[in-house]
C-alpha cells in the first residue's frame, strides 16, 4: 500500500487534484483510500457527489468509544473508499488535534489493514503545515510520499517551499519522501519553466503540468471528478496521465528548501516581476 | 564530612561539572553572602528560567494561582478547566485548613472541581463545557463567587475563560465569576501565577462588600495561608490581644472578606512575595499602608504584634499586646529551654518558598540552630536583597507576559489611613512602611545564597557540609533522606503544625528537637554509599 500525502497553498486546488487524481487511478482499477484532513470536511465531496459524509471527529463525539469503521467510511466513485476528518468550527478549539485523533482511530479500527486490500490510501491536507497536528500525516511514517500541489504565482512558491522545510524535518526521522511538484496552472507567465526550475532547485521533479480549464468548474458544479463528469474531455485525461506519473514514480528525495531570497530570485529570474 | 571549604571554593566546585554557559548562569543565582553597610548586599540573579535538564524544585503558573493564592479560601467556588490531572494534584496537597464561622455557612475546599477536558473538548473546544460547569455548579453549591482556573491547553487552544465568565455573569447576576489566566506555561515558575491571582482579586473582588468587621484596630494579612493550622494560632492571638483581624489573603478566608478588604487601617504582609502586588495597589487605590510581619518564631511574632500595635498607636492596645507576649512567652521558654542545649550549634539549609526560607531561619535561631544555607524557588530578587533595589530589576521578556496593572487612587474610597507626619514618625520608631529588607541582610557573611537550587547542588552541598537538618518540599525529601540527614517539609510541615504564632513555636521546636537529636539517621547507609548502583557520565563529558 503507497501512502501519498497532498500538500499545499490553501485553494489552490488540492482537493480537486486529489479526487481527480484518485478517480483516475481507481477507473485504472486500484483500490483507494481518501481521508480528508480539512475541518471543512470537503475533501471527498467529488467522489461521493456531494457532502455526504458523517466525519471521523463527530461519529466519535456522538457515538462515544463505540465506533465501527463502516460508521466513519463511504464508498464514492469507483469503490473509493471515502473517511472525512472534520473538526471544529473556525476560530474553535484545536483542528490539529483532530486529525490526530482521527488517524489513530482509523489505525486503530483497522482501517489500513491488508485485509483491507488497499492500493493506495491518500491524505489531502489542509493549507500550509501550520502546526503539528497538520504534520500528522507525514509524521511517523503515516504518509511515504508528498505530493505538493503548486502554481506559478510567488506565494502558492512560497508556501511550497514551507511545506519541503516540513518534509525535510520529518524525513530526517522517517521514511517519508517528497515525490513532486504537481503545477496546477494559473496560466502565469512561463509557469512549466519556472515551476520546472524551483522543482530542481528543491531536487525533485514536477510530476505533471495540469493546464488550466473550465471543465473542472463544471465538473465541480456537478458534485463530480471531470473523469466522471466528461470521460472523454482532455481535461480528464490530464487526470490519467497525473494518476498514472504517480502510479508509475520511483524519484522520492528529501527537498533541499530554498532561502527566501533565492526563491524571489527564481521569480525574477523566470519574468514574474517584468 | 569532608574538610570544610570556604563558601567561594564550594561555589566553583559545584559549577565546575556544568557546561560554560550554564556555569556562568548558575554563579550569578549561587551567592556567598556579604553583607556591607546599609544591608547591601551582593546581587543575585533571580526570577529567570530554570536550566533545562536539571531537576528543579519549582512549580508552575497553576500551582501558584489556584493552589497557593486561592487554594485557601473557602466559599469562593474553584473550578479547574482543564484535563482532571491538575484539579486533582492541587487539591488540599498543601494542607491548607479551613473552619466555617457557622455550621451551615459554604465550605468548598473538600471538593475538587473540574471540567475534565477530554480529547473532543481539546478538538472542539472547551467553553460549552465550562459554560455546563459553571450552570451545574450554581445549580448544586450556590456559590457567591465562582473562579475559573485555566490550565495548558486552554491557552493552547484559546478558549476565551473570560468571555465565558461575562457571559455567565450576565445570565447570573448573584454570582461574582471571574476567570484566571494562569496557564501553567506562563512565567518562569509558581510565581507568575501569583502575580495573576493578586491581580483577579483586586479588580474584580476587592471593594465589592461594605462589610465592616466590629473593632477598633482593623487590619488585613497578606501572604498567610494556614498550612497546617497556621492561621488559627494567629487569629488567637490577634483576638487575645484585641485586635480585628478582618480578612487574610488567604488562609482561613471568605469571600465577603475579600470583597470589603478595602475596609481596614492597615495591611500586614507574611508572604511578601506572593502577595505584595496586592498590598501596593490597595496602597494606591485605597490609602491603606502596608508592612512586613512575620510569625513564624516566638521572637518575631512579639514583634511584629509590638508592631502592629505601634501603628494603631493606642496604649490601652499596647499594654495588651505586652501582656499577652508576657503571658504566652512563659509556655515557649519552657520548652525552648530544655531543648536549646541539645540544638544549639546545629546546622540547617533552606530551600523553600519565596519567604519561608527567610522566615524559617529566625525560628531555628531561637533554637540555636544555624542557617549556613538558602535559598527560594520562586522569589525575586527584592525577596533577596530588598525591596529598594527594586528600581534596579531588569523586566525582561518572561515579566512582561505577566499583566502589570495600573492602579490609581480612587476617587471615592480613596482615605490615607494616617497623615505625612504621623507615617513619618512611626518610620522613626522602625516601621518600615512599604518595604522589606530581604532575606540577605538578615544572614552572616560567607553564608551561602542559591537561588532555584537543583538536585545536583542539593546532593552537593549534603556532601560537602553533612547539615542536621535540610528544609524543602516533597520532592527533596526522599532524597535527602537517603543521605541519613533528617528533612523537613517546609510546605505542608509533614503532616504537623501549625508552627506560627507562640503554640506553633512550641510545636516547631520540639518537632526539630525529636529530628536533629535522634539516633537513627546515623545508622542508615543506602546501599550506594559504599558501592555505586550506577554508574553514568555527562553529555558533555
Amino acid at each position: 500500500m503507497r501512502k501519498v500525502a497532498i500538500y499545499g497553498k490553501g485553494g489552490i486546488g488540492k482537493s480537486t487534484t486529489t479526487q481527480n487524481t484518485v478517480a483516475g487511478l481507481a477507473e485504472a482499477g486500484k483500490n483507494v483510500m481518501v481521508v480528508g484532513c480539512d475541518p471543512k470536511a470537503d475533501s471527498t465531496r467529488l467522489l461521493l457527489g456531494g457532502l455526504a459524509q458523517k466525519t471521523v471527529l463527530d461519529t466519535l463525539r456522538e457515538e462515544g468509544e463505540d465506533v465501527e469503521l463502516d460508521d466513519i467510511r463511504k464508498t464514492g466513485f469507483k469503490r473509493t473508499i471515502c473517511v472525512e476528518s472534520g473538526g471544529p468550527e473556525p476560530g474553535v478549539g484545536c483542528a490539529g488535534r483532530g486529525i490526530i485523533t482521527s488517524i489513530n482511530l482509523l489505525e486503530q479500527l483497522g482501517a489500513y489493514s491488508e485485509s483491507e486490500k488497499l492500493d493506495y490510501v491518500f491524505y489531502d491536507v489542509l493549507g500550509d503545515v501550520v502546526c503539528g497536528g497538520f504534520a500528522m500525516p507525514i509524521r511517523e511514517g503515516k504518509a511515504e510520499e508528498i505530493y505538493i500541489v503548486v502554481s506559478g504565482e510567488m506565494m502558492a512558491m512560497y508556501a511550497a517551499n514551507n511545506i519541503c522545510k516540513g518534509i525535510v524535518k520529518f524525513a530526517e526521522a522517517g521514511v517519508v519522501r517528497l515525490g513532486g511538484l504537481i503545477c496546477n496552472s494559473r496560466k502565469c507567465d512561463n509557469e512549466k519553466e519556472l515551476i520546472q526550475a524551483f522543482a530542481e532547485k528543491l531536487g525533485t521533479q514536477m510530476i505533471h503540468f495540469v493546464p488550466r480549464d473550465n471543465t473542472v468548474q463544471k465538473a465541480e458544479i456537478n458534485r463530480k471528478t471531470v473523469i466522471e463528469f466528461d470521460p472523454t474531455h482532455t481535461q480528464a485525461d490530464e487526470y490519467r496521465m497525473l494518476s498514472r506519473k504517480i502510479d508509475e514514480n520511483r524519484m522520492f528525495i528529501v527537498p533541499k528548501p530554498m532561502h527566501t531570497d533565492d526563491l524571489e530570485k527564481l521569480l525574477i529570474d523566470y519574468g514574474i516581476a517584468n | 564530612m569532608d574538610e570544610v571549604k570556604s563558601g567561594s571554593e564550594i561555589k566553583q566546585e559545584v559549577t565546575l561539572t556544568y557546561p560554560t554557559k550554564v556555569a556562568r548562569k548558575r554563579s550569578r543565582q549561587f551567592i556567598v553572602n556579604e553583607v556591607k553597610q546599609d544591608e547591601d548586599v551582593p546581587e543575585i540573579m533571580a526570577n529567570v528560567r530554570t536550566i533545562p535538564g536539571v531537576i528543579t524544585m519549582r512549580g508552575c503558573a497553576y500551582a501558584g494561582c489556584k493552589g497557593v493564592v486561592l487554594g485557601p479560601t473557602r466559599d469562593v467556588l474553584q473550578i479547574t478547566h482543564g484535563p482532571i490531572g491538575c484539579a486533582f494534584y492541587s487539591w488540599l496537597t498543601r494542607r491548607n485548613q479551613t473552619k466555617p464561622y457557622t455550621e451551615d455557612a459554604p465550605n468548598f475546599m473538600p471538593y475538587a472541581l473540574s471540567t475534565d477536558m477530554r480529547d473532543e473538548n481539546i478538538i472542539f473546544g472547551g467553553e460549552k463545557k465550562l459554560k455546563k460547569a459553571i450552570e451545574e455548579a450554581i445549580a448544586i453549591f450556590h456559590p457567591k463567587a465562582i473562579g475559573i482556573f485555566s490550565t495548558c491547553p486552554v491557552g493552547l487552544i484559546g478558549d476565551d475563560v473570560h468571555a465565558v465568565c461575562r457571559e455567565m455573569e450576565q445570565k447570573y447576576p448573584d454570582v461574582n465569576i471571574f476567570g484566571f489566566s494562569c496557564e501553567g506555561y506562563k512565567g518562569v515558575s509558581q510565581s507568575a501565577g501569583h502575580h495573576v491571582a493578586n491581580n483577579k482579586i483586586f479588580t474584580d473582588v476587592v471593594g465589592q462588600s461594605d462589610l465592616k468587621k466590629n473593632g477598633k484596630y482593623r487590619f488585613n494579612l497578606l501572604g498567610e495561608y494556614n498550612i497546617g493550622g497556621d492561621a488559627f494560632e494567629i487569629e488567637r492571638i490577634f483576638e487575645k490581644a484585641g485586635l480585628t483581624l478582618h480578612s487574610t489573603f488567604s488562609g482561613n478566608s471568605t469571600y465577603e472578606e475579600f470583597a470589603s478588604a478595602q475596609n481596614v487601617d492597615l495591611n500586614v504582609v507574611m508572604c511578601h512575595r506572593s502577595i505584595n502586588y496586592m498590598a501596593e495597589m490597595m496602597e494606591k487605590k485605597y490609602g491603606i499602608p502596608w508592612f512586613k510581619v512575620s510569625f513564624i518564631g516566638a521572637e518575631e511574632t512579639a514583634k511584629s504584634l509590638r508592631k502592629i500595635a505601634k501603628y494603631f498607636g493606642d496604649k490601652e492596645l499596647i499594654d495588651k499586646v505586652e501582656n499577652v507576649i508576657e503571658e504566652e512567652m512563659k509556655d515557649v521558654a519552657i520548652v525552648r529551654d530544655k531543648i536549646k542545649d541539645r540544638c544549639n550549634g546545629k546546622t540547617a539549609m533552606l530551600f523553600v518558598g519565596g519567604s519561608r526560607a527567610h522566615h524559617y531561619q529566625d525560628i531555628l535561631h531561637e533554637i540555636g540552630i544555624k542557617t549556613i544555607a538558602a535559598g527560594y524557588e520562586f522569589a525575586h530578587r527584592d525577596d533577596y536583597e530588598g525591596r529598594k533595589i527594586l528600581p534596579d530589576i531588569k523586566v525582561d521578556a518572561d515579566t512582561r507576559n505577566i499583566e502589570e496593572l495600573t492602579v490609581e487612587a480612587d476617587p471615592v474610597a480613596y482615605r490615607p489611613r494616617k497623615t505625612r507626619e504621623e507615617l513619618e514618625n512611626l518610620t522613626k520608631e522602625g516601621i518600615r512602611f512599604s518595604d522589606y529588607e530581604g532575606m540577605m541582610s538578615k544572614m552572616p557573611n560567607e553564608t551561602l545564597i542559591i537561588d532555584d537550587l537543583n538536585h545536583h547542588e542539593m546532593d552537593f552541598l549534603i556532601e560537602k557540609y553533612h547539615p542536621d537538618l535540610f528544609c524543602a518540599g516533597i520532592k527533596e525529601k526522599y532524597v535527602v533522606q537517603k543521605y541519613g540527614v533528617p528533612m523537613k517539609q517546609l510546605h505542608s510541615y509533614d503532616y504537623q503544625g501549625p508552627y506560627a504564632g507562640f503554640k506553633g513555636a512550641i510545636n516547631f521546636y520540639n518537632e526539630i528537637d525529636r529530628m536533629v537529636n535522634t539516633k537513627i539517621w546515623a545508622m542508615i547507609k543506602a546501599p550506594w554509599h559504599d558501592e555505586p548502583q550506577l554508574t553514568a557520565k555527562y553529555g558533555w563529558e
